[in-house]
């Protein structure tokens, strides 16, 4: 026990440079799959038939192809194509690529939840589509639409991991080369483990605090 | 005001029109009543385009609706519609769902909107639940603050599709009151309705409608009194002596 603890003083600078990548690589991606996200939403309730099956399409490529081979496309395959991406911006483009096909889904989820009566009343007051999604629907979806998202946020956390296969040094990766050069498995991925465990919490926290606001309602 | 020219309408196989002609004055209340299943809420959702219509033409002051042409919102600025289900925001207070139209669609100043939406919710009873939501308002309280949104519009003609069939029987009276006090005012009113105490004594005229086709139509009180067609004798029968 004392040894980690010494072990722990000794790595926790080096495994902190980790946790900064580790945190732009999940915001990072986090918006940008939020953004995709809700684009494949819109289009996949839009009620054009082109662009909601296209969007469907798109969301089953995406569902079915792994993360880890997704960010293996980008980074190594791309640069074939001419558009050589850093491995950072292939990892936060991969992952939000990744992660917009469930976050449409969740959004989706949402939409459809609002009674159709209430897009109709929209309607007879004048309210094109866009307008009645922006006033009517989108406000209401998104109280539904939280506590997932917020589970959504804690998966994208411990997934960030994965930008290690393609040289991001994040908090994985860090922990990866310091027990490789110190033989000291034991102290460093238990500290690696406690680390993530810690940037968990207040996601955790926060799912929970928006569940109680979601059935308070 | 309103004209309907020969309006055919099917879902699917189903042939739910079966060309329904028929004109609405302004200022006329026309009530709309027929078994389920007749046609009679699919007409209204067809006047102001919730709805498409295979065949037929239907005009709103000369204008054509078409509920896939631009011209779609002004028509539904001009006609407002009140559901059976009230369908108000949940989110939004009695006062911020009767401002939503003006302010969103009409542009208008916020301050004014206000001064106009609580006006309404005082013609309608309800100037003390302004800023209650809808979900804590009686069925009868969100009806009447359905009909206030549908007025904020400023609207030539109301449709109201069976607005007290989901109430609870003593509320029924407080909305037909406020819809009276409009046929009152001088409202162009579209009722489908199975209120036969208030097409009586509110409407000008009455269409029968059973099975997609007008059966029987005239002035309220001759079709409800002496109806001359035997299916709408039958239907009034059931409707007004359900033992």
């Amino acid at each position: 026990m004392q040894k980690f603890f010494s072990d722990a003083v000794e790595f926790f600078p080096i495994l902190l440079q980790g946790v900064w990548l580790t945190v732009v690589v999940t915001i990072g991606s986090l918006a940008l799959s939020t953004v995709f996200g809700l684009f494949w939403a819109l289009l996949r309730v839009s009620g054009i038939g082109v662009l909601a099956s296209l969007s469907a399409g798109l969301i089953n490529v995406i569902r079915g192809i792994p993360i880890i081979v997704l960010l293996f496309f980008l980074y190594f395959v791309m640069p074939d194509f001419g558009v050589a991406l850093t491995a950072l911006q292939a990892s936060i483009l991969g992952l939000g690529i990744a992660y917009s096909a469930y976050q449409s889904e969740n959004f989706r989820a949402g939409i459809e939840a609002i009674d159709k009566g209430q897009i109709e009343a929209a309607q007879t007051i004048g309210m094109g589509w866009w307008l009645t999604m922006r006033r009517v629907v989108l406000p209401q979806a998104i109280k539904i639409v939280l506590p997932p998202y917020g589970n959504i946020m804690i998966m994208m956390l411990k997934d960030s991991s994965q930008a290690s296969t393609i040289t991001v040094a994040e908090l994985a990766l860090q922990g990866k080369l310091i027990a490789s050069s110190t033989f000291k498995n034991t102290s460093v991925f238990t500290l690696v483990a406690l680390m993530y465990l810690t940037m968990s919490i207040p996601l955790i926290l926060l799912v929970r605090h928006f569940e109680k606001k979601a059935n308070r309602k | 005001m309103i004209e309907l020219t020969d309006i055919y309408k099917s879902f699917g196989k189903v042939e739910v029109l079966k060309g329904i002609s028929a004109s609405i004055a302004k200022r006329e209340v026309v009530c709309i009543i027929g078994p389920s299943g007749s046609g009679k809420s699919t007409i209204l959702r067809c006047i102001n385009g919730l709805e498409s219509y295979d065949r037929g033409d239907i005009r709103i002051e000369g204008i054509r609706v078409d509920r896939n042409a631009p011209s779609i919102v002004s028509v539904r600025t001009q006609v407002s519609m009140v559901f059976q289900r009230f369908n108000l925001f949940p989110h939004r207070t009695a006062l911020e769902n009767v401002i939503a139209g003006p302010i969103y669609v009409k542009k208008e100043p916020r301050a004014e909107a206000l001064e106009r939406g609580r006006a309404l919710l005082e013609r309608v009873g309800l100037s003390e639940k302004a800023d209650v939501y809808p979900p804590q308002l009686s069925g009868g309280q969100q009806q009447r603050v359905a009909i206030a949104r549908a007025l904020a519009m400023q609207p030539k003609a109301i449709l109201f599709d069976e607005p007290t069939s989901a109430l609870d029987p003593e509320l029924v009276g407080d909305v037909l009151g406020v819809m009276r006090k409009l046929a009152d005012d001088g409202m162009t009113m579209v009722v489908v309705t199975h209120e036969m105490a208030f097409a009586k004594d509110v409407a000008d005229r009455v269409l029968f409608i059973d099975g997609g086709v007008i059966v029987e139509q005239g002035p309220a009180k001759s079709v409800l009194n002496q109806p001359q067609h035997a299916r709408t004798q039958d239907f009034l029968r059931r409707v007004l002596h359900p033992l």
